[in-house]
């Protein structure tokens, strides 16, 4: 077999044959490498179900209501570590959402040209610093942060002390270190898709409500967002994913408790935390199996989440371009 | 609305944007600022060259960590870039066949999959079952979530490729697959290799899941089927441990991760900004 420059005059001078096969060969070879991909994730689904069918037979549906997490008694239930991880992404979703919407439009309909590009950058560089460098940076600073000048001015300044939100003590360690590190870390992926779907909205709607009289907000308001509406929805989902997963900066910052406690000032536990956390102590089986159930939940629940954002974004990309 | 009232909310509606993109920006800045404060003044050779101390004392370096890091990127990447890089060729030359839509849909599903999730899944198929943790249930867990994005990069960068050159490959007499591999596979090598550089980036950083799988190591090994140190680890177990010397190592250690992984992302901008002009695409 002649090696093949890329591009030559002379036709390589292979049978017919031989093509025939090479073709086949290579047509096999790639159509493998695509089935990896499904075959990865249903063999995570199998080995994590297997893993975690004794706690989940043995507690059944308590395994998720159950709000006592007792190792010594080997009693398990998630409950805990399940409103945790809602609570700190919810968190996260609140203070990143607007952020990230703020700096689309900016990038997007507002910014002069040469602040886009470095902009834009350093946004993006966010989503590139590792997680557990976001942990070390919130122990350091963040949580000091929440501590003094943060917590008091929330329930002091504020008087917001005297609701449940806002009471109890306030180590720094907490729901709301937790949920403050998440915003910070799934911005850049909430203003990626954002800016994404509101450059695909065609130039002719911006122009459409101009050319009506609009100003510039009134325009990105009524033009340009509608359109772009269930793409942006799907961007905060895609977010909504990442803090959900969130591992080791959350096991940094939100004090590894299993108890439900309407404070953020509270310390808690998320899914991901749990596991960071447990594992290695781990030593019966039920508390392994326990674990790996509380994978399993988080697994069911990505997946969901990522599938129905994947689809939104889609719809917007697909039909706008 | 009157006119003038109209003006006004348009002026603090644009400004409100401005706020948005400042307060966006100020926590890399803070981050990075920080890093360097508390970080450089530990880094000199000897934290290359040098083993760690025992924690609480003073001193010593990160070798094994960041020799650690380099093998289970390796690993890893011999993993994942072979996989994700055919996947890629494939759903690029079937784009529409209904299989290819399934494998995207699945690829973008697996992207979003937490790490953790990849790290038990690791233990319970590698770990558990041969009895140890090892370098190797690492970098096939970090091997495994490089395959998503690696493939969407490489479906992207062929997709660019114009069809132009795969038809005067074919009618100079190529056949199909050396036209794939020698003139499509060629063409979009660059953009391929900067996706690649992305994935490892990501990589790179992740410690959730060789918690279940490197574990770590105190010691120096290079072995792929001994548990292996990573910064990401070190940097971990020296932050929650109660010592300041520790702290300036984790600090340290996190001032070297973080320039790896900036380097390499600047590295991949670059060279798509050169290729294919701004923006990558």
């Amino acid at each position: 077999m002649p090696e093949g420059q890329a591009l030559r005059a002379e036709p390589p001078a292979l049978p017919l044959k031989t093509s025939a096969r090479g073709d086949w060969m290579y047509q096999a070879t790639i159509t493998v490498f695509a089935a990896a991909i499904p075959l990865l994730l249903i063999l995570i689904a199998v080995s994590i179900a297997v893993a975690a069918w004794p706690a989940l037979s043995r507690a059944g549906f308590s395994f998720i209501t159950g709000s006592t997490w007792d190792v010594g008694r080997g009693e398990f239930g998630a409950a805990p570590a399940i409103y945790g991880t809602l609570v700190s992404s919810a968190i996260a979703l609140v203070l990143a959402t607007p952020l990230a919407l703020g700096v689309s439009i900016f990038l997007s309909e507002i910014a002069p040209k040469w602040l886009r590009q470095p902009v834009g950058f350093l946004v993006d560089l966010l989503a590139a610093i590792p997680s557990v460098v976001y942990g070390l940076w919130g122990i350091f600073v963040l949580v000091p942060l929440l501590r003094d000048p943060v917590g008091p001015f929330l329930r002091d300044t504020l008087h917001l002390g005297s609701t449940p939100l806002f009471s109890g003590p306030n180590y720094g360690y907490s729901m709301l270190a937790a949920g403050v590190i998440l915003a910070i870390m799934i911005l850049p992926f909430i203003s990626a898709v954002t800016r994404e779907v509101l450059l695909a909205v065609p130039r002719s709607q911006r122009e459409a409500a101009l050319a009506l009289g609009a100003t510039r907000w009134e325009m990105i308001r009524d033009a340009v967002i509608p359109y772009a509406r269930s793409g942006i929805i799907g961007g905060i989902i895609l977010g909504l994913g990442r803090a959900l997963g969130e591992t080791m900066a959350v096991t940094m910052l939100i004090g590894n408790r299993a108890e439900i406690s309407s404070s953020l000032f509270a310390p808690g536990y998320t899914m991901a935390s749990l596991i960071a956390n447990e594992f290695s102590e781990a030593t019966s089986d039920m508390h392994l199996s326990a674990l790996m159930a509380v994978g399993a939940v988080l697994f069911i629940v990505t997946l969901l989440v990522n599938a129905i954002a994947r689809w939104l974004v889609w719809r917007v990309t697909r039909g706008g371009t | 609305m009157s006119r003038r009232g109209r003006q006004t909310q348009n002026t603090v509606m644009l400004g409100l944007t401005y706020i948005a993109a400042t307060i966006a920006t100020l926590p890399l800045l803070l981050i990075l600022i920080h890093l360097l404060r508390e970080g450089a003044a530990f880094i000199r050779p000897s934290f290359f060259t040098e083993m760690p101390q025992p924690i609480g004392e003073a001193g010593g370096g990160m070798a094994n960590a960041i020799v650690g890091t380099l093998i289970l990127v390796s690993a890893a990447s011999a993993i994942g870039l072979p996989i994700g890089i055919g996947a890629g060729l494939y759903l690029a030359e079937r784009r529409n066949a209904p299989f290819a839509t399934a494998v995207r849909f699945l690829s973008d599903v697996l992207n979003g999959l937490p790490s953790i999730v990849m790290g038990i899944f690791a233990w319970e198929f590698l770990v558990r079952p041969f009895g140890g943790f090892s370098a190797i249930a690492g970098g096939l867990a970090l091997g495994a979530m490089m395959i998503p994005l690696v493939t969407r990069t490489t479906e992207e960068m062929i997709r660019l490729v114009p069809v132009s050159l795969r038809e005067a490959a074919l009618a100079l007499g190529f056949t199909r697959w050396r036209t794939s591999i020698t003139v499509i596979l060629r063409t979009a090598l660059p953009g391929i290799v900067t996706g690649a550089l992305v994935a490892i980036a990501r990589i790179a950083g992740e410690t959730a899941p060789l918690l279940f799988t490197a574990l770590g190591n105190q010691f120096w090994s290079t072995s792929l089927r001994e548990p292996i140190a990573a910064l990401p680890l070190s940097i971990f177990s020296y932050a929650i441990s109660p010592y300041d010397t520790a702290h300036a190592q984790a600090w340290a250690g996190a001032l070297v991760l973080i320039a790896l992984v900036l380097v390499i992302s600047l590295i991949a901008r670059y060279a798509t900004r050169a290729r294919f002009g701004l923006g990558g695409d």
